[in-house]
């Protein structure tokens, strides 16, 4: 039997030698650094993720009716009447801010240790690339159930293309393809979110990682191990993907994929969190909810679009200070002047500012989800000077306001302090 | 073509002359797709003109109608409520609704043709959230100067009773009044003016 697989495998591999050739370059061959550590998990899951949202979103379509007298009650349909409906859509759901969860974090290990550095800034514009269209597919699969927040939120975010200069109105139109959100609106976000977007994100996926097997992994201590080859010319700090990476890789999935049953089975809500209560109330095109606000994943943007004041009548600059703020991650290469890479070597300058910008991002993305008013607001008598100086009150609104200007000095200002930063030697091989 | 060999010009034109022509045919192709997003014919027409009944609003009351997919709303004003336009004029950016959509016969201090009855788009002119009404006694939440008006959820915004927004908020300018014509005291059409007015 091992014997006639053998030969049969001998066979497929005499006309088509590019998969077991593949295999060795991208697996068996491919020597990654032996020191990868917690922050090495999160690529892989991120991979993981995507094919569970493709699987689980390929069932959902076979229920579901994109069409807006039916697309609400088709949800429900998957939820009550579907065998097995209602997981496969919390597995969605789940799976949707899973994404968000691990991908952000891939993208904290890079900021750790300057995984978007030389040689490999492509591998991090693809990513960032990868993060948008994953923002843009999230953006496209809220509307889909068709409920309160599906509807209003969508609503908004078109009205923000609307605030751009000139071509601005014509722009929302033609996205909507209506003069308000409807159908036509729901049947074009359907066939971009399960078609378009998936191959795009598809392809995106297999350039980050050729960028990446072309140019080789960094690590922890952000040296280059194809500087230190044996005289078989492998890299003596790296391992085989396979199997060591594949094992390892394993493990963090087992783990990664209890917590995800945990969230899906026991709170797939998440309190409002990955599922708005509002969203359990058909769309309903004459009545805005009391509160509304974007999923967990985008408030942080959605926070610094609130704090930008209007200027000239314009709610342009909120909407500019929003997109910058995420277009910004293209530049962070050539932003970061370091001579070392690592964390583990930066000085005090690097590791304060990370972390001041942590706290900001942290502290908009709170902010994003609850109401302006959620701190109170200053006292200031009327007419005062405080009462004419500030444009307002509420206290969370200048918080966002400081937080959004540490998200943007983080950037603007990381080619000056990371040049001055007192740095550390960096060894010639990897640590343990 | 290796490097020691002369470019052939000819080929080398004719190569760019394809590549042009390829692109240009290329944006063409692209014309019906791009141009199959904008609004159909079918929505278009939709924009009709309806017809509501109007007389069971009571005094101080809100009625939302949808036209074109959108609120409309029509409220029937008290003399308190007209009276409060007057007194929030100086906290207003645009009074006089210079810079705001309305119909001429709609471009006066109450903005409406009758002046107890106002007719507008319920649609944030900021990003088109449906605010919601908040009466003169809603001070605690509104804050002490309140005179009645509406309040946007979505980003904070704050307009009187005639649709007119309160200085800084992030809406830029008044809540849009639709065309609307009486065809009798107690019906309304919304989406079309008096013929010949």
């Amino acid at each position: 039997m091992a014997s006639r697989l053998m030969a049969l495998w001998e066979w497929f591999d005499a006309r088509m030698p590019s998969v077991a050739e593949e295999w060795r370059k991208h697996a068996a061959e491919y020597y990654a650094p032996k020191n990868f550590n917690f922050w090495y998990y999160f690529g892989v899951l991120s991979m993981l993720v995507l094919v569970i949202q493709i699987v689980s979103g390929i069932f959902l379509t076979m229920h579901y009716k994109p069409d807006a007298g039916l697309a609400f009650g088709s949800v429900e349909y998957i939820m009550r009447d579907v065998s097995g409906g209602w997981i496969l859509r919390y597995i969605h759901s789940t799976g949707a801010s899973a994404f968000f969860v691990v991908v952000y974090l891939h993208m904290f290990r890079a900021l750790l240790y300057g995984s978007h550095r030389e040689p490999r800034e492509l591998i991090w514009i693809f990513g960032v690339l990868i993060y948008l269209a994953l923002m843009a597919e999230a953006f496209l699969g809220y509307l889909l159930p068709w409920g309160q927040m599906s509807y209003w939120g969508a609503q908004v975010i078109v009205n923000l293309f609307g605030v751009i200069p000139f071509i601005g109105p014509d722009l929302a139109l033609w996205i909507r393809g209506d003069y308000v959100v409807s159908d036509a609106t729901l049947t074009r976000f359907f066939a971009l979110h399960v078609i378009a977007l998936p191959l795009v994100l598809l392809g995106l996926v297999v350039a980050h990682i050729l960028a990446l097997h072309d140019v080789g992994s960094n690590n922890p201590d952000g040296v280059e191990i194809k500087k230190n080859k044996d005289s078989h010319g492998k890299p003596v700090d790296g391992i085989p993907f396979h199997p060591y990476y594949t094992v390892k890789d394993t493990v963090g999935a087992v783990v990664f994929l209890a917590i995800f049953c945990v969230v899906m089975f026991f709170m797939p809500e998440m309190g409002g969190y990955f599922l708005e209560h509002n969203n359990f109330i058909p769309a309903d095109p004459l009545q805005t909810p009391e509160h509304i606000a974007p999923l967990w994943y985008f408030t942080p943007y959605y926070s610094i679009l609130r704090a930008v004041p209007p200027l000239f009548n314009s709610q342009f600059p909120g909407v500019l200070a929003m997109g910058i703020a995420v277009l910004i991650l293209f530049l962070l290469p050539w932003l970061d002047r370091s001579p070392v890479k690592s964390i583990r070597y930066r000085g005090p300058y690097y590791r304060i500012a990370l972390a001041l910008f942590v706290v900001a991002f942290l502290i908009l993305g709170y902010l994003g989800i609850e109401s302006t008013t959620v701190w109170g607001q200053f006292a200031a008598t009327e007419g005062s000077l405080m009462d004419r100086m500030l444009d307002t009150k509420d206290r969370a609104t200048w918080v966002a306001r400081v937080c959004t200007v540490l998200y943007f000095a983080f950037f603007i200002l990381m080619p000056w302090y990371t040049a001055r930063d007192r740095v550390k030697p960096v060894p010639d091989r990897v640590t343990m | 073509m290796s490097d020691n060999q002369k470019v052939d010009k000819t080929r080398r034109n004719l190569v760019v002359a394809t590549s042009v022509v390829g692109g240009a045919a290329c944006v063409g192709a692209a014309v019906p797709f791009i141009t199959s997003m904008w609004p159909s014919e079918r929505a278009k027409a939709a924009g009709a003109p309806v017809e509501v009944d109007i007389s069971a609003i009571a005094p101080g009351e809100l009625k939302v109608f949808e036209w074109r997919g959108k609120p409309v709303w029509v409220i029937r004003r008290t003399p308190e409520m007209l009276e409060s336009l007057k007194t929030v004029t100086g906290k207003l950016t645009d009074p006089a609704s210079r810079d705001s959509l309305q119909p001429e016969y709609a471009a006066n201090a109450y903005r409406s043709l009758k002046p107890d009855l106002m007719v507008m788009e319920g649609v944030c002119t900021h990003l088109g959230c449906s605010p919601q009404m908040k009466p003169a006694d809603a001070k605690a939440e509104m804050g002490g100067d309140w005179a009645g008006g509406f309040y946007c959820a979505c980003h904070g915004s704050k307009f009187d009773l005639a649709g007119r927004v309160f200085r800084g908020a992030p809406a830029p300018t008044n809540l849009t009044v639709p065309p609307y014509t009486f065809l009798s005291e107690g019906t309304l059409l919304i989406g079309e003016d008096k013929k010949g007015a």
